[in-house]
């Protein structure tokens, strides 16, 4: 019995793995474009000699990095499949839908998680910043805690390819750019017009950035460039309340949602192999 | 070749209260939004109430032009398209609801080889495998003996898919779906394109199969020798009908024709190159 979930959720993670190293070229490209995308907005915190500045907007870039990658993985996912031609193979083998969505989570988590090392590193070369005194584990406990919901809006998204062959995979970004644009990724939700500003309540990065603000310590008055004061993950409870009822209540949805959206597409002849 | 005739006969003193596939009146219709804001709603009929069986180790041919409806009836019996209408018993159990366990028991192998074009033939078997739960390992060994006997040279087991030429492909692809040694197997057009080679290899394979292992085989193929040569019965599928169903001499002498493609014209009314648009 646990062969049966198993090893079916370890063949989607076997299979990305493979498919990453015969496109090794497309993942170094990406990793370099997202450690210099990262570069450039944290230097302008350089630029503005305000460390304050400089560390929101890494914090930003290195946490967007991660999420938007494990989103995109996981989202991109079914119009890979669809692009491969094997969508049907897939969705014909005896897998729950929770074991295949749940191994293709983990393994687009393993991929963001070695992306995000990789801006990480990259930045310790371009950009000039000291995390003294922050609370680097508590960040890494946030984004696993937000992980899981972004997990659920990821196969939220994953649908969109489901029901359309052609607009599906590219509507994926647009969900991924509205949710960059209201999380205050590298701005406070406040700058955002009125109208907008009650969008970001619904997006996990808004309280996955608040969290990881609070742990690095960049609005604390107390922190000088030269020593951080970051919170303690007991100051964040309230976000990483918020962030685990998300992720209790997306991944859940998520599935639901997939499982319509095939049920959808059985009915209307969607899944067949299209390009 | 099994003799028709004698199969006829076997065929009907076997039990017959266990046959791998039952179809009653099957239905599907895919609906087409068009003009202003998708309110003008076009039905085309790929399936108008067919109804059929396949006994146990037998090879069942399906036979059509292109739109007749051949992939649509093999997307419903693979679980991938819910019909609008009619019931489907696969090896005693009914479609949709037990359809994860029919899953387990079907193996299907589609016109195009579909895989991911840069990984290996091995990558490809060893992913498709761990799907339904087998060790690589086991995989692997059960992939090296099928495409040893479909003559696809070892060597190759570690070469990208796109390197491989179509008729190689698709010997991959009948080995995917032979992994899990299903009872039933559910082939569409599985040699159009191919050499004539590699056509032989897979129909030499296809039959050693069923004579070693009893599969029961469902195949649609647009290539009249191959059906006559492999088919214990065909059916004649047109415009989402089945217009005659029986042994190949049988159609033959129904339609007082002494080929399979002058009855399948005399009794469909159509050529069998005739092309329209498949719906799915």
């Amino acid at each position: 019995m646990i062969e049966r979930i198993f090893r079916p959720m370890w063949a989607f993670v076997f299979r990305d793995f493979h498919l990453n190293r015969r496109y090794l070229n497309w993942v170094i490209v990406f990793t370099f474009y997202a450690v210099v995308n990262s570069a450039t907005i944290a230097l302008i915190g350089v630029a503005a000699h305000d460390f304050r500045l400089l560390l929101r907007l890494l914090l930003g870039a290195v946490t967007w990095s991660y999420l938007a990658a494990m989103f995109s993985e996981i989202a991109q996912s079914i119009s890979w499949e669809r692009w491969e031609g094997t969508l049907e193979y897939t969705f014909m083998a005896p897998v729950s839908r929770l074991v295949h969505l749940t191994g293709v989570s983990i393994s687009a988590t393993g991929y963001a998680v070695v992306r995000v090392v990789l801006v990480v590193l990259g930045l310790t070369l371009l950009v000039p910043f000291q995390l003294h005194g922050a609370n680097l584990l508590g960040i890494l406990v946030v984004l696993i805690v937000g992980s899981l919901a972004f997990m659920g809006l990821g196969l939220m998204a994953a649908v969109l390819p489901v029901m359309s062959p052609e607009h599906g995979g590219p509507a994926t970004n647009i969900f991924q750019g509205l949710m960059l644009l209201v999380s205050g990724v590298y701005y406070p939700v406040a700058v955002l017009p009125k109208w907008l500003q009650p969008a970001s309540v619904f997006s996990p990065a808004t309280y996955a950035l608040s969290a990881s603000r609070q742990l690095l310590g960049v609005d604390n008055p107390k922190s000088t460039p030269g020593h951080l004061v970051g919170a303690s993950l007991m100051d964040v409870l309230p976000q990483l309340g918020i962030l685990l009822l998300m992720g209790a209540a997306m991944i859940p949805l998520g599935l639901f949602i997939f499982n319509r959206a095939e049920h959808w597409a059985k009915c209307t002849g969607k899944l067949k192999r299209t390009g | 070749m099994q003799d028709a005739a004698c199969f006829k006969e076997t065929m009907e003193e076997a039990q017959r209260d266990n046959p791998a596939i039952v179809v009653e009146d099957l239905k599907k219709v895919f609906r087409k939004r068009s003009g202003f804001a998708g309110t003008k709603v076009t039905e085309q009929w790929a399936l108008k109430g067919i109804s059929f069986r396949v006994e146990d180790r037998e090879i069942y041919g399906i036979l059509g032009p292109n739109g007749s409806g051949k992939s649509t009836l093999i997307r419903i019996l693979s679980t991938l398209l819910i019909p609008d209408g009619g019931t489907v018993q696969i090896l005693g159990h009914s479609l949709p609801r037990d359809e994860f366990w029919i899953r387990q028991h079907i193996g299907r192998v589609s016109v195009d080889a579909a895989f991911y074009k840069k990984l290996s033939a091995r990558e490809n078997l060893l992913y498709a495998a761990q799907l339904y739960g087998i060790k690589p390992a086991d995989a692997q060994r059960r992939a090296m003996e099928i495409l040893k006997r479909l003559r696809l040279e070892s060597k190759r087991f570690n070469d990208p898919l796109e390197e491989m030429s179509r008729g190689m492909q698709q010997k991959v692809s009948v080995t995917r779906a032979l992994l899990i040694n299903p009872p039933l197997l559910l082939l569409d057009e599985p040699t159009t394109g191919l050499d004539p080679r590699s056509k032989r290899d897979v129909q030499e394979y296809l039959e050693d199969l069923r004579a070693e292992q009893g599969t029961t085989i469902v195949l649609t193929t647009h290539d009249m020798a191959e059906a006559e040569r492999m088919c214990d019965r065909i059916a004649f599928l047109a415009h989402g009908r089945i217009v005659a169903e029986g042994i190949a001499d049988e159609l033959k002498a129904k339609a007082g024709v002494d080929n399979l493609e002058e009855a399948f014209i005399e009794l469909t009314g159509e050529k069998f190159d005739d092309e329209s648009e498949e719906s799915s």
